[in-house]
């Protein structure tokens, strides 16, 4: 049985990446709690177009938790209260009657607000363009089982692979660090063997972008703990190694490439 | 796909800062220059302070030795003429010394830039608020823990090894500083509370530290945790209990027992005076 909500919220309303933004109040009463936290906004961007003013502009594409478009912070928490999910699964039903809720967009210096719960995260996709790639053959498609991998390593690698991009490790990490996400895009191809040929190029390009834009890591775990995909921070603690070890490696074999070095 | 309608505005307007790194040709500075390398930097300093931490309240259990003045200015004596002929007097000390201060010098100005560089990082905070779901107080008082323990380290300095905080003190005659000091209840605390702190700071530190230098390993991850905790543990109540025991009168008021005192002593009963005993050499 589904039940209606009467709730208050308080919006971040940002017209632009100039604009100082503030909080704006909005009733949102008769809400089914069988709705999405996005179906329960849509329900309130049709009352204020009816109205004749200007809805809340928020990200979102797939609405099941894949493509990591969507995303904010509610009750000071990325993706809202309930650990695993994202705000297009996040359902009504985790919310009471009467309550009060608060919605913010990521805050960092790196993700600039659009309007306001839209950020830009193009800094992820320059982190992914330093080295989140492998050089695969030309020609006639190889069969998939040519290259053995570990049961194990695939599915460590499968769980780095997970991450979806939503930024949420950055909006929940206190220092406004990219690390979780950066670690599981390098984690994702160091870990299997076509990834091998840039694997220490791949650690050094992509960590000094996102240090380029991003925080430092402290290990408070926050990220890890708002993670939709549960990413864990044994990724982190991986790019780390491998960071350390490409440093004191020999400076000629960092470039990778076939003649580089595949250990 | 936007809900509502974004506004065009210029690219430029949405790029965010790009920090610009100097490319430095010396590796080790290279190295320093990255937010990892630095933070590297901090685990191995840490390791040192700790491994520095940990002797240093092992060496003070003497004071709970029976006999402990006597022991405890040996302990002070041997520190300064460890390795003597083949080092200089206090050269062993000096060499322990210089990687301390190295290290703890390394260790704050990684935690200063690092920490200036997270500020920037999230220059506008939640104005609504946010909530921790993982980060515990340990760790999020970090900066505060090691800010207070700089300058408790000074004090420490200035009260028990220069001694100009401390209006008792008798150089080479630890035992005797550290009882009048411990006794002061306003000094007590301070050590008190300072070392809380350290404990504080080692929690989250010493656990942090594997996950810095890329330690993680599924078959030890659980017992992260567990060192920190102990190393912190026993780094707290061992620190914490001498200015208790000394305030609760657990331990003798000092007699002034120094190996130099018990040198002469010895010649007293041997009838001769003690600059005559064979290699015995007075330190002014
Ligand atoms: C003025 C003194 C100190 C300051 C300002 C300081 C500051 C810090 C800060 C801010 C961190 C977190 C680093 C980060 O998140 O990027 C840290 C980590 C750490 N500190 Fe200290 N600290 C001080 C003294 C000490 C002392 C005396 C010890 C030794 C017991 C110590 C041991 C550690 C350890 C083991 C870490 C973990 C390093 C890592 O995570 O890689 N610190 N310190
Ligand atoms: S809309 Fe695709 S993950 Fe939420």
């Amino acid at each position: 049985m589904s039940k209606n909500l009467n709730l208050t919220l308080r919006v971040w309303r940002q017209r632009g990446p100039a604009d100082s933004g503030a909080f704006g109040t909005y009733k949102a009463d008769g809400i089914n709690d069988d709705m999405s936290f996005l179906e329960m906004l849509d329900v309130v961007n049709e009352r204020l177009i009816g109205d004749g003013k200007d809805p809340i502009a928020f990200d979102h594409d797939c609405r099941e938790g894949i493509c990591g478009s969507c995303g904010f912070v509610i009750d000071g928490r990325p993706h809202g209260p309930q650990p695993g999910t994202t705000v297009c699964q996040l359902h009504m039903r985790h919310f009471n009657d009467g309550d009060d809720i608060t919605v913010e967009p990521w805050r960092a210096a790196a993700f600039p607000i659009i309007k306001d719960l839209v950020v830009s995260r193009a800094p992820f996709d320059k982190i992914i363009q330093a080295g989140g790639y492998i050089s695969a053959p030309t020609g006639a498609a190889r069969d998939a089982n040519s290259t053995l991998i570990p049961k194990p390593t695939a599915d460590l690698a499968f769980d780095a692979a997970a991450c979806i991009g939503c930024g949420a490790c950055v909006a929940a990490c206190p220092n406004g660090a990219a690390q979780l996400f950066t670690s599981a895009k390098i984690a994702h191809l160091n870990l299997l063997p076509q990834g091998q040929p840039e694997r220490w190029s791949r650690v050094t390009s992509m960590v000094e972008v996102m240090e380029s834009y991003f925080g430092s890591c402290t290990n408070y775990r926050e990220c890890e703990a708002v993670c939709p995909k549960g990413i864990s921070i044994d990724f982190i603690a991986k790019m780390n190694r491998d960071f350390l070890q490409a440093k004191f490696r020999d400076k000629k074999k960092l470039a990778g490439g076939p003649l580089g070095d595949a250990g | 796909m936007l809900s509502g309608s974004a506004p065009r505005t210029s690219a430029a307007a949405q790029a965010p800062a790009v920090r610009q790194r100097r490319k430095h040709h010396l590796w080790v500075l290279y190295f320093y220059g990255s937010a990892i390398g630095k933070k590297a930097v901090m685990a191995v300093t840490g390791i040192v302070l700790l491994g520095f931490v940990l002797m240093h309240m092992v060496g003070n259990l003497k004071l709970y030795y029976p006999d402990a003045e006597r022991h405890l200015n040996a302990y002070g004596e041997w520190l300064r003429t460890f390795g003597e002929p083949a080092l200089p007097h206090t050269g062993f000390l000096w060499i322990l010394r210089g990687g301390l201060i190295l290290s703890f010098i390394l260790h704050i100005h990684a935690a200063v830039s690092l920490t200036l560089m997270n500020r920037q990082a999230r220059p506008i905070k939640y104005q609504g608020g946010r909530s921790y779901a993982a980060a515990d107080y340990a760790a999020r008082t970090m900066r505060w823990s090691g800010f207070i323990i700089g300058f408790y380290v000074l004090f420490h300095l200035a009260d028990l090894t220069w001694g100009n905080a401390n209006p008792d003190f008798i150089r080479g005659e630890p035992y005797n500083n550290l009882y009048y000091s411990f006794e002061r209840v306003p000094v007590a605390l301070v050590y008190i509370v300072a070392n809380l702190l350290l404990g504080l700071h080692i929690y989250h530190g010493a656990w942090s530290l594997f996950q810095s230098l890329g330690l993680a390993n599924p078959r030890f991850n659980q017992w992260r945790r567990t060192f920190a905790a102990v190393f912190a543990a026993a780094i707290v109540i061992g620190n914490v209990s001498f200015p208790i025991a000394v305030l609760a009168g657990a331990v003798d008021e000092p007699e002034h027992i120094t190996g130099e005192a018990r040198l002469i002593e010895h010649a007293h009963t041997l009838g001769t005076a003690a600059e005559t005993l064979p290699g015995v050499t007075f330190h002014a």
